[in-house]
């Protein structure tokens, strides 16, 4: 093959930018849209829309959806709340389904394979035909808290979080990515003296950075868009996470700049996040299609 | 340091019996090679030994102490893997003192240990480097060093030099030799390179099909094989087994022929080779020479494939009876194809067997 001449090698390379320019516009309009709007009012959001000013930071442009959005709801209550359970969720997530895979992969008992199969299998079960069934679980729940016994999980901060950390999806994640770690690590490690949960601790949660980075952004918009579940399970305010808040919004008059605003405000947390571990997701993409 | 002895093991996977029945004496200080071809169970029973599998039937003791339920890091063994095993996410030092941060160990005691290992395997200047900026032969120096610290009672190899080039293999063999005659350690080394096998072994543990063909010296198997496999298996090019029958037997010798060999006296070395029967005569060979004149024993075929090595030739010659052998002289010759030439040996250096001595 002919060796290709600068001047070819530059036309390429524009090419190349503008496909991935164009992609990149795809994805940041609906972005840009949001957060132009949430600064306009509403009459000129509306009449914005039919045209491309609907991007652009044009005309009366101010924080009052902003202020306003604050007045109409507890938007402070919610965020924390949503971060609060996502978190705590996530960080829990990732500690207990590791666990379970560690155990699938590294250790020898008896019917592993089939509960394996059988956590994977409720991979296909939609959330909503069990909701109802767990809401009747988690209401009788006991909880030992600082008042004592207490019967019933709902409104509170545990109903969203505790049935939602272990699941069959972040499992399997681990599960795959630990038997392609090489077994001759663990055997070295149990040869040297360490014991399972040394092996676990010290040789392979530290080769996990990819996973665990997968793990926690799939658990993480789970868990941040989370709307069925507390809408059923939490009645008080004070636990709301964001997505019921949304709702707040769309009672009687809806103000499209307020609703601009609060997604605006309630985007933030999950762009930090993502960019947090963007680069150790990109990786564990990778790492799935080459050996490293 | 610690004997080792293994009675009846045995380990079957499921149906599979994949050791059948296994009894080695390893003495303290010794350095035993398990060889045998892929899949003849020499890594499983390695394995076995340090714990990473489980014993079906049988007794292993390491230091006169019954461990077949004793957990690996309590049977004061160290194993080298054929992978290195060393982990990704820790520099040399922390790989190499692993087990010492795992035991405890105090860190002035451990920094010792570690550079006095280092020393050992002149590794002092890669203490601080990731494995990812080491070359293949520096991990598996990392690996040795690991188990070195340790101080076990025996050192386990897994096929250690098997990801190394030709070069490095050598270096590293030579240097594996080293360290035993430095460490005085009991050390057991599992290969299917017949060379390492023959230049580390005290003593050499042919295995094939979960079975001990035989076990003893190097240079006993190489010039006393048991039967047509460890003669076969050990040296290279191997041996020629040529399909003789026996004229007669007389006072453990006994004359052999075929339509491609002259008459000549072979011992019998207790065989059951009787008169009138068809037995296997083995010549290594290094020890057919050509020859112009009639001799007794002379093998008589056509030149059909010429290797010139330098120093060596190896001559590949088909016979008269349709058979081949291969030949090596220990110059270089220029031998066309399709030259008659009669090959000689000293009966002395070859081998009879029965029919029967095929494993």
């Amino acid at each position: 093959m002919a060796a290709l001449s600068p001047g070819n090698q530059g036309v390429r390379l524009a090419v190349r930018y503008l496909v991935l320019i164009l992609i990149a516009l795809i994805f940041i309009f609906p972005l840009l849209f949001m957060l132009m709007n949430s600064l306009k009012p509403t009459e000129q959001l509306l009449a914005d829309t039919s045209s491309l000013r609907a991007f652009l930071p044009v005309g009366d442009l101010s924080l009052d959806n902003y202020v306003d959005a604050f007045k109409r709801a507890p938007v402070g209550t919610f965020v924390f709340n949503s971060v609060l359970v996502t978190g705590v969720t996530v960080i829990a997530s990732l500690f207990i389904c590791s666990l379970a895979a560690f155990s699938f992969v590294f250790l020898d008992w008896v019917g592993r394979g089939i509960l394996l199969s059988i956590i994977l299998a409720t991979l296909i079960i939609p959330f909503e035909t069990i909701a109802i069934p767990l809401l009747l679980i988690v209401s009788k729940l006991p909880w030992f808290g600082l008042n004592g016994l207490e019967i019933g999980w709902l409104n509170t901060y545990r109903v969203q979080i505790i049935p939602w950390i272990a699941d069959g999806l972040t499992i399997f994640l681990f599960v795959q990515y630990f038997k392609d770690l090489p077994s001759e690590l663990v055997e070295a490690a149990r040869v040297e003296g360490a014991s399972w949960w040394q092996v676990y601790r010290r040789v392979i949660m530290p080769l996990s950075g990819p996973v665990l980075a997968t793990g926690a952004i799939l658990k993480f918009l789970v868990m941040y868009n989370q709307y069925l579940w507390p809408l059923i399970v939490v009645q008080e305010e004070s636990y709301r996470p964001v997505m019921v808040g949304l709702g707040y919004f769309f009672q009687l008059n809806v103000a499209w700049g307020e609703v601009m605003a609060y997604l605006s405000l309630i985007t933030l947390p999950v762009l930090a996040f993502y960019l947090a571990l963007q680069r150790a997701f990109i990786a564990s993409i990778a790492s799935t299609g080459v050996k490293g | 340091m610690a004997r080792v002895s293994l009675k009846g093991v045995r380990k079957s996977f499921g149906t599979a019996d994949v050791i059948k029945g296994v009894d080695i004496e390893i003495e303290d200080g010794e350095f035993v090679v398990f060889v045998g071809p892929s899949g003849c169970g020499k890594s499983t029973l390695l394995r076995m030994i340090a714990g990473l599998e489980d014993i079906t039937d049988g007794t292993l003791e390491i230091g006169g102490r019954v461990v077949n339920d004793v957990a690996p890091k309590d049977r004061g063994i160290a194993m080298v893997f054929q992978t290195y095993a060393i982990f990704p996410h820790m520099t040399v030092r922390e790989n190499v003192a692993f087990g010492l941060t795992i035991k405890g160990v105090p860190k002035a005691e451990k920094a010792e240990k570690v550079a006095a290992a280092a020393r050992i395997l002149q590794m002092e200047h890669l203490l601080d480097r990731r494995p990812s900026q080491l070359s293949g032969g520096q991990r598996q120096r990392v690996a040795i060093g690991r188990a070195i610290v340790r101080d076990p009672a025996v050192f386990l190899f897994d096929e250690p030099l098997s990801n190394l080039d030709a070069a490095l293999r050598m270096d590293m063999r030579l240097e594996i030799g080293k360290l035993h005659q430095q460490l005085g350690a009991t050390m057991i080394y599992v290969t299917h390179d017949q060379v390492e096998a023959m230049t580390l072994a005290d003593k050499i543990v042919v295995l094939k099909d979960g079975k001990v063909m035989q076990a003893g010296s190097p240079m006993d198997l190489y010039h006393h094989p048991a039967n047509l496999f460890v003669a076969g298996f050990l040296g290279a090019p191997s041996m020629n087994f040529i399909s003789v029958d026996t004229r007669s037997v007389d006072n453990g010798l006994a004359m052999v022929a075929n339509a491609a060999l002259d008459p000549i006296e072979v011992a019998t070395t207790g065989r059951d080779i009787r008169t009138g029967s068809r037995a296997i005569l083995g010549v290594r060979p290094q020890y057919l020479v050509p020859s112009a004149t009639p001799a007794e024993g002379m093998l008589h075929g056509k030149v059909t494939l010429t290797e010139r090595l330098g120093a060596e030739t190896v001559v590949e010659v088909g016979l008269n009876d349709g058979s081949r052998v291969i030949a090596a002289f220990g110059e270089d010759r220029i031998l066309a194809p399709g030259t008659e030439i009669g090959l000689a040996f000293d009966p002395r250096q070859a081998h009879l067997f029965a029919e029967g001595d095929r494993p």
